[in-house]
């Protein structure tokens, strides 16, 4: 009797499984015939998709960066994908910039089916994954960390963004060529790479070029709760212009504080700073003459930044992109450029897909919101001109 | 003149510091336990004090006030469904579970409030002080906080010395089974400290956030642990021992940070912690008490 039942269930279950087949093989077939352009039916067509996934804080002290970042990619990835060709799946994990969450993210993202990484957005972050990602021979181009150390780990390891070294020494110069004769005071956080390379290269290049740097002054991420003393020291070596090259959030306790004691040297600060301004509660009139290094300026009269502010201001209820949403924008992009030039349909597996890419990467230049003509050199290190904007009644505006 | 503006500094942060430690101190020296989520109750307050300002746009004193009825209610409620079923327990029991409510309060901090930063306006809305011809300056936080903490250390002095449930609860302090034979209400003494040093709490933090003004889930973490620090300094369990720890802490942090190093000012503060307490293991002003086996 139990066999005969067996039997039955056995049979009853092929046929639904067979039923299942027929019916989704149909559906597909209608869906096609009525919507040909549709994303995910352009197999058809024999063009494929390509699953890329990213890791960032979404939440957290540094969500500003992540949000954006995944915000500016988004519209990267709808513009693609509405051109019909290849498509793009994305995929966005939280890391909360923290290092043990992104090796998780990325697992979790692995497993999802990417084939290409568009990167961490901090730097903690993607110096986890990266030992993980060479192993896997997985490509990943990072939007916005800029440890010198990451690029270096290995060949598949691309920057979009200048390394902190880099960005410290054009730092440096725009210093010495905007306020010659300056004072400098600097403090950095010396418990986070970033803000360390940053120092590092500010301070070689200050030394060559004669910057005068009157006081050096750090805190770590457990002494931050109190930065009036580091204020303090900088006033009082009578610097009239201080380096920041940290995050946001201490930089605006730095500026509340300094405000309180109405000390008013010039801030300058760099990429980290970008995102003060929408921190809540933040009295913007306190970055009133704020100078910070960044690629990208919302306000530039040309016609893809216009395009593309209008397009995240409809995904960011209005919230105007900044740096770090233009660098996913180009991220995106500049995956694409290369998946179409090595003519990837989508079937390959992520480590054929990163030995096509590596190959494309070391040749091709890319014109993207946030320098034209950027290529990338044996290391995976970008090359572009930098730029600052200086915040101007609650905006940004180029620097003279 | 350097220097003063160090100790300025210095006093500032450490006065802040002080009136945690005044709470940590109340509770550790009342209920003889740790309340390691002290300082979680001091960000809650923060962010109550924020949103009745920023959100519903009401004066400075009634967020305050909020903050307290809020804090107060919330000190009782953990207390109660936390602590007190855990009452004749092994001490660890309940110091874990106190680390274990601390972590839920930064949890559902962030859940309600995101964890994105916010910048906390200052309460305080008088001008800095200029001394030496605008050489030192003396900001109006730094002012209010000394003040507060005087207001409250005096306050709790008077009140644990003079009034009635002051006293009953030195008598739960000195002997538990001792005063429930006397007729005090041992729950509800403990509940009352509870209520006292949560609204304290939430004073603690609308000045900690009027000095450092980012307040995020984890803004009452570090200060909490500082103040922990400075209340054994000082002797735990004993009011003006948490206030000179408190101050103490604040200045040394500042003088490593400004004159040694601001990367080992924490190694220096707490070095300082090992030396005073292997000259003293009760702490500066705290009282050696006797076992008795």
């Amino acid at each position: 009797m139990k066999k005969v039942l067996a039997l039955t269930m056995a049979l009853a279950l092929v046929a639904a499984s067979f039923a299942g087949c027929g019916k989704s093989a149909s559906t597909a077939t209608t869906a096609a015939a009525e919507t040909t352009a549709a994303a995910g039916e352009t197999a058809a067509e024999g063009v494929g998709t390509v699953k890329i996934g990213m890791s960032g804080p979404l939440t957290g002290r540094a969500s500003a960066y992540g949000l954006a970042v995944r915000a500016g990619m988004e519209v990267a990835v709808e513009e693609i994908n509405a051109k019909g060709g290849l498509q793009i799946e994305f995929k966005a994990e939280d890391d909360e910039a923290d290092g043990e969450k992104a090796v998780s993210a990325y697992n979790a993202l692995k497993d999802w089916g990417m084939q290409v990484m568009a990167g961490q957005v901090t730097t903690g972050s993607a110096l986890a994954v990266a030992p993980e990602s060479v192993a896997d021979n997985m490509f990943n181009l990072t939007p916005s960390a800029s440890a010198e150390a990451l690029a270096l780990t290995g060949d598949n390891i691309f920057q979009m963004c200048f390394t902190d070294p880099n960005q410290g020494a054009s730092a440096a110069e725009l210093v010495s060529t905007k306020y010659a004769g300056a004072k400098v005071g600097v403090i950095y956080d010396s418990s986070d790479d970033y803000s360390t390379g940053l120092y590092n290269g500010f301070k070689t290049k200050a030394a060559e070029l004669g910057v005068e740097v009157v006081a050096t002054t750090s805190f770590t991420a457990d002494s931050k709760a109190d930065l009036s003393t580091q204020v303090t020291q900088c006033q009082n070596a009578g610097a009239d212009l201080v380096f920041l090259p940290i995050y946001y959030t201490e930089a605006s306790q730095i500026l509340t504080y300094a405000s309180r004691i109405s000390y008013a040297p010039k801030f300058f600060g760099c990429d980290g700073m970008d995102g003060i301004l929408t921190v809540e509660g933040f009295d913007t009139s306190l970055a009133e003459g704020l100078v910070l290094m960044t690629p990208f300026d919302a306000n530039a009269s040309d016609e893809a930044t216009q395009s593309f502010v209008t397009k995240f201001k409809a995904k960011m209820d209005g919230l105007v992109p900044n740096q770090f949403a233009a660098d996913g924008y180009d991220v995106i992009y500049a995956i694409y450029d290369a998946l179409t030039a090595a003519n990837i349909t989508g079937d390959e597996s992520a480590s054929e897909i990163c030995d096509a890419l590596k190959a494309q990467f070391a040749t091709m230049s890319v014109d993207g919101l946030t320098g034209s003509g950027m290529h990338w050199d044996e290391n995976g290190m970008i090359s572009k001109a930098p730029a600052a904007v200086v915040v101007e009644n609650g905006v940004y505006v180029p620097m003279a | 003149m350097k220097i003063i503006q160090y100790l300025i500094n210095g006093i500032s942060i450490g006065s802040v510091y002080a009136i945690i430690a005044l709470g940590y101190t109340m509770v550790y020296g009342i209920a003889k336990m740790l309340n390691f989520a002290h300082g979680d109750i001091i960000m809650v307050g923060a962010y109550i004090s924020f949103c009745v300002t920023n959100y519903l746009g009401l004066p400075v004193v009634v967020s305050i006030l909020a903050a307290m009825a809020v804090c107060t209610a919330l000190g009782m409620l953990i207390e109660a469904l936390a602590y007190k079923p855990l009452r004749g327990t092994p001490s660890l029991a309940v110091l874990i579970t106190a680390i274990g409510v601390s972590y839920f309060l930064q949890n559902a901090a962030q859940l309600i409030w995101s964890s994105s930063p916010k910048n906390y306006t200052s309460v305080v809305t008088f001008q800095p002080l200029r001394l030496a011809g605008g050489q030192l300056v003396i900001t109006g936080e730094v002012i209010v906080t000394i003040i507060a903490s005087i207001v409250i250390m005096v306050g709790l002095t008077w009140f644990t010395g003079k009034t009635r449930t002051g006293k009953a609860m030195r008598a739960v302090s000195e002997d538990r089974e001792a005063a429930e034979l006397m007729g005090i209400s041992v729950n509800k003494t403990i509940s009352t400290t509870f209520a006292i040093g949560s609204a304290l709490a939430a004073i603690a933090g609308v000045l900690l956030c009027s000095t450092v003004p980012t307040l995020q889930p984890t803004t009452g973490s570090m200060p909490g642990i500082r103040a922990f620090t400075a209340a054994v300094l000082g002797g735990i369990g004993s009011i003006p021992g948490a206030m000179l720890g408190g101050i103490l802490l604040g200045v040394i942090e500042t003088f490593s940070k400004a004159y040694l190093s601001p990367q080992f000012s924490d190694a220096i503060v707490f070095g300082v912690l090992i030396v005073i307490l292997l000259v003293k293991p009760a702490g500066l002003l705290g009282k050696q008490v006797q076992e008795k086996v």
